[in-house]
């Protein structure tokens, strides 16, 4: 179990943008994580996907790493930014831009 | 196990009591709703941190009784 919690650490750590999915960013397999994919995609952010589906124990390290019940996830940095609903939000508003720019991974 | 919007409401004001809140149905399922809380015990936080304000209160239902909540928080 902490294996799984040090193996996602790593995995936030030294990847810039994150994205816990259901399917992969080609391929999602559920609306809410194809929604932050779109997102992403429309914002030109280079990103990891990880497909939860096709890891048991990451689909459950994950809810229990950041305490967030539901899938997907986005990291910037090291940091959990939020699911499906804080994303659409963040995006809508232009807080996501923003965050992305201060951040130096979209200029 | 669905809830009715009523009860959502009224277990969702007992633990935000000076909130402003909106529940819609999204589905007529007793299963599907969109919540949006105002209150001004958010400010400050992140929305994340919000959000698991909002999911310690609903522990109890979250995923079980309640099968899917849309979820907007703020501040004011």
């Amino acid at each position: 179990m902490s294996n799984i919690l040090e193996k996602i650490q790593e995995t936030v750590s030294t990847n810039d943008v994150v994205l816990f999915m259901k399917g992969n960013k080609d391929f999602p397999q559920c609306g809410f994580s194809a929604a932050v994919s779109h997102v992403l995609k429309t914002l030109e952010v280079n990103f990891t996907d990880i497909d939860v589906l096709r890891d048991p124990e990451i689909r459950q390290g994950i809810k229990d790493f950041s305490d967030w019940p539901t899938i997907p996830q986005l990291y910037v940095k090291g940091e959990f930014i939020g699911g499906c609903d804080i994303i659409k939000e963040m995006f809508q508003s232009g807080e996501l831009q923003e965050l992305f720019k201060s951040k130096n991974i979209i200029s | 196990m669905p809830i009715a919007k009523k009860d959502l409401e009224k277990l969702l004001q007992g633990n935000f009591p000076e909130a402003q809140i909106k529940v819609v149905a999204l589905v007529a399922d007793d299963n599907h709703y969109s919540v949006e809380i105002i209150d001004k015990i958010f400010a400050g936080k992140t929305r994340v941190q919000q959000h698991k304000m909002v999911n310690i209160a609903l522990k109890e239902i979250l995923g079980d009784v309640l099968h899917a909540m849309q979820l907007k928080t703020s501040a004011s």
